[in-house]
């Protein structure tokens, strides 16, 4: 029980070692905020697509799980987006297309695919919330270094003085490539991991 | 003259990978190869300029407010189903990928060969979604969504092929062990971007 908790966040990290879901990782990093939101949706679909999915595994047909699996997904994602659309209609402006797209987040299918299907409701629930936090605590490292060295801020409040030139090359797309790869390196140095 | 603006726009500058950072998942397990690399690209492109087009019918005579007013007539002029987009999105994509493998399994059994392990994977990339999300927010015309969806996924085929180049030119070289696969990949990959960062700004 500990394991299916601990693995998700350290050595089974969904994005720095199963390769998983990294397309929206990066677009929500800009800003620290954006990055915590992003963890909250996230971990809620995982959540609960892990439990729903498990409550079914016994009653979904081999055959056409996927799409069952697609169905159950896109129903909470939508929950979610309705529920940023009415209470935080700012952040679910700037995050726009990217809400939707926890949809065809692999992580989400994969785990829902790979977990749920085979074990119980708890195991699941477990797993679902460790997962969620593992792609949060990546999500927001990532997050943290872009706008401190963006903008000179951290959830708005200035960390730098004034005098601090933001780098530009940090807001942009390269920067947050450039940045993941770097904290894969450094984990996989700490795990010693390594990629044939 | 609008519409090569529109595709040199999103082949170049607003790259779905290199800019929007989607359909990375794939794009990193299966750049490894230069084979696999280029049925992948060519799968997307035909995807994604099938699923654009007809997920804009599905938004327009469908979804949208008022949108259901050729079945219905006066009736329909209050139903709004726009709620339920990203469920007939998938599905939408879901079935268009099990149908185009369907008929090039028909009709020409060599692409299919070559196509079709790749196209059950298509099924949840993100940049196919994306494409019709970003269809959907930018309220394109028709003729508009179907350049979108086939530079979307030019877009997408061509950087997966640089990468796969690449990848296969460092294979050699001596990288440290624990920058090997996924974290070179993913510096190289911001080297790519920052490279297409130069065509912004671009129009003809």
């Amino acid at each position: 029980m500990n394991k299916i908790f601990s693995d998700p966040i350290s050595a089974e990290n969904p994005i720095t070692k199963q390769v998983l879901g990294v397309c929206s990782a990066l677009a929500v990093t800009v800003l620290v905020d954006k990055a915590i939101i992003m963890t909250f949706a996230m971990t809620f679909v995982l959540t609960f697509s892990n439990i729903t999915i498990s409550l079914l595994r016994k009653v979904i047909p081999h055959s056409i799980r996927i799409i069952v699996q697609l169905t159950v997904i896109a129903t909470l994602v939508i929950l979610v987006d309705l529920f940023l659309k009415a209470y935080a209609f700012e952040m679910s402006k700037q995050l726009s297309v990217f809400v939707a797209l926890i949809i065809t987040n692999c992580i989400v299918m994969g785990r829902a695919d790979a977990f749920a299907m085979q074990n119980n409701v708890r195991d699941s629930f477990i797993d679902g919330v460790a997962n969620g936090l593992g792609y949060g605590l990546i999500l927001i490292l990532v997050a943290i270094f872009r706008e401190l060295f963006g903008s000179g801020t951290l959830l708005g409040y200035a960390i730098f003085p004034d005098a601090y030139i933001g780098n530009g090359l940090m807001l942009l797309a390269p920067g947050a490539f450039i940045i993941l790869g770097l904290i894969i390196w450094a984990q996989r140095s700490i795990t010693g991991y390594v990629e044939d | 003259m609008e519409y090569v603006n529109l595709a040199i726009k999103s082949i170049f500058v607003e790259n779905m990978i290199l800019s929007f950072f989607l359909g990375m998942c794939s794009y990193l397990a299966i750049s490894k190869k230069i084979e696999p690399s280029i049925g992948l690209g060519a799968a997307v492109i035909f995807v994604c300029g099938i699923c654009t087009p007809v997920n804009w019918a599905i938004k327009n005579y469908l979804l949208d407010e008022g949108a259901l007013y050729w079945i219905l007539g006066e009736n329909a002029l209050d139903i709004d189903l726009t709620f339920l987009a990203y469920i007939a999105y998938i599905a939408t994509i879901a079935a268009m990928v099990q149908l185009v493998e369907m008929i090039i399994e028909r009709f020409s059994p060599s692409l299919y060969a070559n196509l079709g392990v790749f196209l059950p994977l298509i099924a949840v990339n993100c940049s196919i979604l994306g494409a019709s999300l970003f269809m959907a927010e930018r309220n394109y015309e028709l003729g508009q969504s179907l350049v979108f969806g086939l530079s979307s996924g030019f877009g997408f085929a061509l950087a997966i092929l640089s990468m796969a180049a690449i990848r296969y030119k460092i294979q050699y070289a001596n990288v440290p062990n624990g920058l090997r696969g996924l974290g070179i990949t993913m510096i190289l990959t911001g080297l790519i971007s920052m490279a297409y960062l130069s065509f912004s700004g671009i129009k003809l």
